[in-house]
Parts: C-alpha cells; structure tokens; sequence
C-alpha cells in the first residue's frame, strides 16, 4: 500500500472553483426576505391574539358573574341566614363562616410559616436534612387540596376528635397554604441585604437580636405581602372543606371554634348545583361578594409590595 | 462582672430556646408529609386487604355503590386525563404564545401590565370556574353540538385550561426571559427576522423551563376539583368523548365524602386508595418538574 503522494486528499481533487453555496440542498441562497417577514407577522398577530385571549377570558368572566349576580345583592342577602326559598336566602352563616376560618388560618400559619422560613435562611446548616426540608416544602405546595382534605378528615375530625368543627377546617387549610407562605417568606428574608446582618453582628447582637431587630422589620412587607396572597387561596378553597364536612344547614352563628361551619364558596358550590335558576343568580351573587374580598385582598397586598420597593 | 456573665448566659439559652422553637416550625411540614402518607397508605391497605391492587388499577368498571361491586380505577383514571388532556390543548399553546408574545414583541410596560392581569385568572376560586363551565360554556357548547350532555367534559376542560393558562405563560415568560440577549443577537446577526429567531433560538434555548410549566399545570389540572365536579359530572366511564358526562379521581372523592357512605366501610375507603393514586401521580410530576428546572438553573447561572 503507497500513500497518496499528496496527502490524504491528493492532488486529483483539485477542480476549478466554483460559486460558493450556502444552502446545503446544493441550490443558491435565497434569502426569500418578504416571506419570511410576512410569515413572521403573522405569527405575532396570533401571539397577540393569545394573549387577547386570556384577557378577554377574565373579562367575560368578570362580566357574566356580575351580570348575573348584582341584582340579588342587598343588605338583606347579606345579612340572612341560608333559605330553600331563593328570595329569602342570604350568606349570614358563610360570611362568617369565611372570617373565622380567616382569622383561625392566618393565627396558625402565619407564626409557623414565618418561623420555618426563618429558620431555614437564618438557622439551617447546610446538611442532607436541610435540603429534604426545602424539597418536602416544594413537594407539599404541589400537593392537590382534596388531598389535604383527606388529611384534614382522617386526622382533625377523627383522630383528634374535633369534629365538623371550624378549627378542624382552619388547621386543615393551614397546612394547605403553609408550603406557600414558607416560601414567599423565605424570598422575603433572603432579599434582606446582608451589610445589615453584619452591621448587627458587628456591634455584638446575637443571631436572634438581629433577626428580631434587623431582618424582620425589613423583611416584614414581603412576608405580609406573599401571606395575604396565601389567605387569598385559602378563601377560596372548597374541596378540602367539603371533605371535612363543611355542606351543612346553618342558620346560626359560629360562636366557637368548635362549631361547625359553612364558607362562601362552599354556599356557592351548593346553589349552584341546585337545578332552579334562581339559586344560580344566588351563587352568582355569592361569587360577587368572595371576588370582592379576593379583590381587597390582592390590592392591599399590591400596595404593601410598592411601599416595599421604594424602601429598598 | 457576674452581671455580665449572667447576661451573656441567658442569651445564649435564648438563642438555643428560639432556634429549636424555629426548628419546630420547619418539622411540622415534614410531619404533614408523613401524616398524609401514613393516613393514604393505612387506610388503603384496609381496601387493598379486599380488592386486589392488580384489579383496582387494571379494572375498567368503577361501581363501589352498585351490587355486583366493582372497584376498577381506569374509568377515573380516563376521565382526569381526558380532562388534563383537554385543558392542556387549550392552556399549552395560547400560554405558550402568550409567553412569547410577552418576552419577544411586547414593550417592558405591555408586559408588566399585561402579566399580573393574565394572574388574576390563576387566583379565581375553582369553584367560580365550575360555575362559569355550567352557565357559560356548557350552553355554548349546546348550541354548536346539540348532542351535548348537560354535565360534559368539554366545558370542564375548557374553564380548566383558562385556570391554568397564567401558570404556562408567566413561567414561560419567566424562562424565554432568561435566556441570554447574546444569542438573539447571534440570530439576528446572521439574518435571522424575529419570528425566526424566537422559535428557533429562544424558544429552543428555554426549552426546560417552557416544559417544567407544562408539567405544573398538567399536574394542577390532574388535581383540580371543584371545577371538573361541578361542571363534568358524576359518571366515571371509559369513555374518550368531550361532550359526554364523565367522572375524574377528585370528583369521585368528593361525591362520596359528600354522600351517606359510613365512615370505615369498604365503599369508603375507596376515597383513600384513589387519593393515594392522585398523591402518586402529581409527586411523580412534581419531582419530574424540579429535575427540569435544576437542569435548566445549571445552563444559565
């Protein structure tokens, strides 16, 4: 066997030089300009379409609700108990229903959430459990409701025996909405500059002193803020309420924790699988009133975040 | 001197007391992990002791209150993932192509105006969803496809993939932004328009986070309630088609805890072996989606 005497390609392969070529199907470069620019509006006129879309999905929904559901409020829907004569129904027992699972919600998971997030971004040492901590909270915010639902009824209302009770129900969606407030605190905290830990450090406070006296008062828009977001879910919630027993006749006020209770959604749940028309126009009404309450609640944490941001 | 001692040694017992108490709080969302694993799986072996796992999740007749019994999950199954299906063939590429909209066309002021208002939709109680599908979408759906059921897994479908729509376009906005301005630059140097360079380099390039979107919704959409129980029904059955009643795991779960089934009979342990299957699937995605998303951290950071 010789060796080529020019090196591996040799010197046969020489040809003449021809028009370099661009496109690898061997044809000349067409830039083809127009077309593709025309190609390139249309798919943003759909990208806006999409995006026209959503919007205008709220908006039809916004509309239909109030559409349906301004005519039957009145300080009379509102201040009445639950009826099977439509025009003599109200939401007294689930309005308040609502506020105490609030109240009760907020007094545990806020202490806890606040207390987890702080340990894991002041406290924790870089160790294997420590990162399960930080995954298991990621897992459990990904965890359907009616799943905690079922925790709520198998470990609230039996085991600990509290029954159909309203504090069974807060304790079920405070761990619902822990996850989310373990988060949003953690963000909170961990945007707290570190100069101001240092600064405290520095002229001898304690890790706890600083904290109490540095990170939180910084921190404390932005935990409020991602809390009052957290409410706004559990409000909401239904399903894992209606697994704890929460469908019931009411038409009394909840005095204690221990009574039991109905919500605002759960009301709407049931007029709107009523056939009568007129429960429909009840639950829409319903509707209204938990919107406006979502919608008081996202402003006013809207409005902490602004104050937040021109402070940093 | 001693004074001073005194104080120091208390607030190092302060510090260890409030550390521990903080510790606490950490523990207690470990302890709901386990409580919710311990609860699923001890009152599921008791249904499992009865029914054979190989009949419940290859069984396809689900009748737990009809005489003969019958305990095949498959027509649940069916019509959660119908419903996933459905609303992902409506969130996925109007969320998609909202995300690109967002990040590639529209001005810094357009998108932060546009993005938290897209949000709210993500906030909207389920239950208003389940109401919108029954009132809204379902006499629509009459009026284009008489043969509509009242109850029908389309309009579930429908007001599910709306819910989730703000979940695919913000985190997809969330991981086009991300990419680095440097390759659309590349792109753009080397003659690409606009729409090329977003769908061949930017869209490519965000790839990871675009799917781990998709995935959180499909997982939120599998777990969704109110609104599948309200608007698709109470009939599980092995059934593909969108304008018929169907039955997904979470309705099922409600409609028993909603009915007079004796807490501890067979019949209601049901609701356990099925949420055990619904816990299974969403954590599987769930883990899923973090293995994508700490892949696609490790590209840009």
């Amino acid at each position: 066997m010789s060796a080529p005497p020019f090196g591996p390609h040799g010197a046969e392969h020489v040809t003449a030089p021809t028009a370099p070529s661009i496109d690898p199907r061997g044809g000349r470069f067409e830039p083809r300009i127009e077309t593709r620019r025309r190609k390139g509006r249309v798919f943003q006129a759909l990208c806006l379409g999409a995006v026209i879309f959503g919007i205008a999905s709220l908006v039809v929904l916004l509309v239909d609700v109030a559409a349906d559901g301004l005519d039957v409020l009145s300080i009379d829907f509102l201040t009445r108990y639950a009826s099977r004569i439509p025009s003599r129904a109200g939401i007294r027992a689930p309005i308040l229903g609502s506020l105490w699972v609030m109240a009760l919600v907020a007094a545990v998971s806020f202490p806890l959430g606040v207390g987890a997030a702080l340990y894991l971004e002041e406290y924790a040492p870089k160790s294997w459990f420590t990162r399960m901590l930080q995954t298991n909270i990621a897992n459990l915010a990904g965890v359907p409701s009616i799943v905690y639902g079922i925790l709520g009824l198998a470990v609230f209302v039996r085991f600990f025996a509290l029954g159909r009770s309203v504090l069974a129900g807060a304790l079920t969606l405070a761990l619902l909405i822990l996850p989310v407030i373990i988060i949003s605190a953690q963000e909170a905290i961990r945007a707290v500059p570190n100069s101001l830990r240092e600064a405290s450090y520095g002229l001898g406070a304690t890790r706890w002193q600083t904290i109490r006296h540095q990170v939180l008062p910084v921190a404390m828009p932005g935990i409020l803020t991602g809390t009052i977001l957290a409410l706004s879910r559990a409000i909401g919630e239904t399903a894992p309420l209606i697994m704890i027993g929460a469908l019931t006749f009411i038409a009394f006020d909840p005095a204690t924790p221990l009574d039991s209770f109905t919500v605002l959604p759960i009301q709407i749940y049931n007029w709107v699988t009523l056939p009568q028309e007129e429960f429909r126009h009840l639950a829409a009404g319903g509707i209204v009133v938990l919107l406006t309450a979502l919608l008081l609640m996202n402003a006013s944490a809207i409005v902490l975040r602004n104050r937040y941001r021109k402070k940093l | 001197m001693t004074q001073n001692l005194r104080a120091r040694r208390r607030l190092v017992i302060q510090e260890r007391v409030v550390s521990t108490l903080l510790l606490g709080c950490g523990v207690i969302s470990i302890l709901t992990t386990i409580g919710i694993v311990v609860v699923l799986l001890t009152q599921s072996l008791g249904f499992f002791a009865e029914v054979s796992p190989v009949e419940f999740l290859t069984g396809t007749r689900w009748s737990p209150g009809l005489i003969p019994q019958s305990f095949g999950v498959l027509p649940l199954v069916n019509g959660t993932l119908l419903i996933a299906a459905g609303a992902s063939v409506v969130a996925i590429p109007i969320g998609l192509a909202t995300a690109i909209y967002l990040s590639e066309y529209a001005s810094t002021r357009v998108r932060r105006t546009v993005k938290p208002i897209l949000e709210i939709l993500a906030g909207i109680p389920t239950v208003v969803y389940g109401y919108l599908g029954i009132t809204l979408v379902t006499p629509v759906l009459r009026t284009v496809f008489p043969q509509t059921q009242i109850f029908n897994a389309a309009s579930a479908a429908i007001v599910v993939g709306i819910m989730i729509l703000p979940m695919i376009s913000s985190l997809s906005e969330d991981a086009l932004s991300a990419v680095p301005r440097s390759l659309r630059e590349a792109g753009h140097a080397l003659g690409a328009t606009r729409f090329e360079v977003s769908t061949r380099v930017v869209v490519p390039a965000a790839l990871s986070g675009i799917s781990a979107s998709f995935i959180l919704a499909i997982s939120r959409a599998i777990g969704e309630t109110m609104a599948v129980t309200i608007a698709a029904g109470m009939q599980p059955k092995m059934s593909l088609n969108l304008l018929e009643s169907i039955e997904t795991m979470t309705a099922y779960i409600v409609q028993v805890s909603l009915g007079d089934t004796p807490y501890g009979s067979l019949e209601y342990r049901t609701i356990f072996a099925v949420g055990l299957l619904l816990f299974l699937i969403t954590l599987a995605m769930n883990l899923l989606r973090q293995r994508i998303t700490r892949r696609f951290r490790e590209v840009y950071e």
